[in-house]
């Protein structure tokens, strides 16, 4: 089939958003025999690395097991048809140190990342690898928390810097899909750039507001085989193409081949799948970026508070991604509550 | 009586103050500069310049007595014999120009910009070398915030593996400079903690946020250290703080010295400004003002004597 019939682009974020999952330590083999599979299945796009993208390795969101050259590495080799891409967050990952050797190993696409409000820290980065010809799309995370008006504002600083695409990242999965049909339409009726979503299935809505989101017009959706991915885990890549199949929405991949891709992987990689937790339920009511899930679990219980309550508070104090520094600010204050 | 801000004394009593100061930059860095030099003892503020008279700054100087000229570093170069010392807060560019066109006079210079050009300073640290030094470098806020702590852990410790500073500041104490520069701040921050440090890997990471009210800059510092002693490390940095806050009245330690895993210390410090000019959440502006009124004050002792 050809590439001129697809309608939407998925991209498979299972190598990215799921290294949140198991705490970035995916090894050199998974990351070898994911590859293979996903390209078998027609998989156009994978987003491989450190779950907080390039130069993102540090103690304040996990330290990965392999470098961002050896899993690029990796992925290059093994990809062929299916395009390579990257996500950076400009203020933890700079030009010279992450995105140039990133851009020499040849990834085909940069996911560059900001904080809803905050487009205007990625000009640079975006420039730069437009000016290689590399693909960008610019992703406004934590979208949830402001209206369309600012979302557009945004994302047309993204369109003017020479993304291609922009991207709308429910990154606390709090979306309902009639919120993300509100938004998506917007976007589209006044961009000239393709627009994505992305979501996280903290309330079990990843699927239906991915599909909200295509049936307003986005064209790039992102997506996890088996959900692997941050806190509750993504839009599951595999029920995603079943269901756009049956809505007829082409995208590219064989149903039977990414269904084997999912077997593949839950042997490989997605040992521990992941499922809608209590805390994930609160983080997605709180509005707290799924990325926090097991730092939270982790400093929760070592200063010996309700989880539940960290999440309430970190969402109250309207935290942002990279800010996992807080939870043990907001762990502290309340065991200090307590006594 | 002209309309002050937050009761500084009247400009026209410091004229006792010996030593003049130029500000070159009428934003907000230099306009909350010049409230902080009128609060100084030894200092007088001789003339803010900018580029255009109706610039919010300019006409915020005035209000305030101070004098003002818009003709930018040549309003300096005609008063050679009437400024001890410049403050350059304009840009990294404008800066490599300015400092040519003073390097040949008797003029101190002390750059805030990220020219990186001057000597680094960090008043808790190396407050001494100021004495002589002509042109000074202020590094970067993240830098002055976390470089004391990491300088005092050096100074109990053997040797540390890795250094990790996250800044969080308020999306609204961000100027476009400083968001499209963001590179240029990691990279003048991880030098900086180096050259004052015993860590032999520095990673600098800062997150903008743009909740409401306004959130105080904090910085959250990670030391790998193999075998940490705590004991000397909570005095160590207890006493930093104490030195720091002598120039800096907002800094605090928010989580003392913390051990998270066996070779992991944890130090959470905040800024919260004086609101001079800039409001108080803008502890990043607030923190190199400070460090910067610190090293001309002791340039002042040094021409003085």
């Amino acid at each position: 089939m050809s590439v001129n019939n697809i309608n939407v682009t998925i991209q498979d974020s299972t190598l990215r958003d799921g290294n949140h999952a198991i705490r970035h330590q995916l090894g050199a083999d998974e990351i070898c025999r994911y590859c293979q599979a996903a390209e078998l299945a027609g998989i156009p796009v994978l987003e491989v690395g450190h779950g907080n993208g390039l130069g993102a390795s540090s103690f304040q969101v996990g330290i990965a097991k392999l470098t961002d050259y050896e899993m690029l590495k990796i992925a290059r080799h093994n990809l062929k048809n299916s395009r390579l891409a990257v996500h950076i967050m400009p203020g933890f990952a700079t030009i010279e140190k992450d995105l140039r050797p990133a851009i020499d190993l040849g990834i085909d696409i940069v996911r560059v990342g900001t904080h809803c409000t905050e487009a205007d820290i990625s000009e640079r980065h975006i420039k730069y690898a437009s000016s290689l010809s590399v693909e960008v799309v610019g992703s406004l995370m934590m979208s949830h928390m402001v209206d369309k008006y600012t979302l557009l504002e945004e994302a047309k600083k993204f369109q003017y810097y020479g993304a291609s695409g922009v991207s709308l990242y429910d990154s606390a999965g709090s979306y309902l899909p009639k919120e993300v049909e509100e938004k998506v339409s917007y976007l589209v009726n006044n961009l000239n750039i393709q627009v994505g979503f992305h979501a996280h299935n903290n309330l079990g809505m990843a699927i239906a507001n991915s599909i909200a989101a295509v049936e307003a017009g986005a064209t790039i959706i992102d997506a996890c085989i088996n959900g692997f991915g941050a806190g509750a885990g993504n839009t599951q890549l595999e029920v995603l193409v079943a269901v756009l199949k049956k809505l007829e929405i082409e995208t590219g991949i064989d149903l039977y081949k990414v269904l084997d891709c999912a077997e593949i992987a839950s042997e490989l990689i997605v040992k521990y799948p992941p499922f809608i937790r209590p805390t994930s339920i609160v983080s997605g009511l709180a509005g707290v970026f799924s990325g926090f899930s097991k730092h939270v679990d982790r400093i929760a219980q070592q200063y010996n508070v309700d989880p539940r309550d960290v999440f309430f508070e970190l969402g109250r104090k309207k935290i942002v991604g990279g800010q996992e520094d807080m939870i043990i600010e907001v762990a502290s204050s309340l065991r200090y509550k307590k006594v | 009586m002209m309309c002050l801000v937050n009761g500084l004394k009247d400009p026209f009593e410091m004229i006792n103050n010996p030593i003049r100061v130029a500000i070159l930059g009428s934003g907000k860095i230099g306009i909350d500069l010049m409230f902080k030099v009128q609060r100084s003892e030894s200092l007088t503020c001789f003339m803010v310049v900018g580029r255009s008279n109706q610039s919010i700054g300019l006409e915020t100087a005035k209000l305030n007595g101070f004098t003002v000229s818009d003709k930018g570093i040549d309003a300096i170069l005609n008063n050679l014999n009437e400024v001890d010392i410049v403050f350059d807060a304009t840009s990294a560019t404008a800066h490599l120009h300015h400092w040519d066109l003073l390097k040949d006079s008797s003029i101190r210079v002390i750059d805030m910009t990220p020219s990186k050009l001057g000597k680094s300073i960090v008043p808790a640290v190396n407050l001494i070398e100021a004495h002589t030094c002509r042109h000074v470098n202020m590094i970067s806020c993240g830098g002055q915030s976390s470089i004391p702590i990491i300088n005092a852990v050096s100074e109990v410790v053997k040797s540390i593996e890795y250094v990790e500073v996250v800044s969080s500041i308020a999306s609204k104490s961000a100027g476009s400079a400083t968001r499209i520069n963001l590179d240029e701040y990691i990279n003048t921050t991880e030098n900086g903690i180096i050259t004052f440090s015993k860590a032999k890997k520095a990673k600098v990471i800062i997150v903008l946020n743009p909740a409401e009210p306004p959130v105080n800059m904090q910085t959250t510092i990670s030391f790998q250290i193999n075998n940490p002693p705590l004991k000397e490390i909570l005095s160590a940095v207890r006493m930093r703080v104490e030195e720091i806050k002598k120039y800096v009245p907002g800094y605090e330690l928010v989580i003392e010295p913390t051990q998270i895993e066996s070779n992991r210390v944890v130090v959470i410090v905040k800024v919260v400004g004086r609101g001079d000019y800039l409001p108080k959440y803008a502890g990043n502006l607030d923190i190199i003002n400070c460090a910067a009124v610190a090293v001309a004050e002791r340039m002042a002792e040094n021409i003085m004597n």
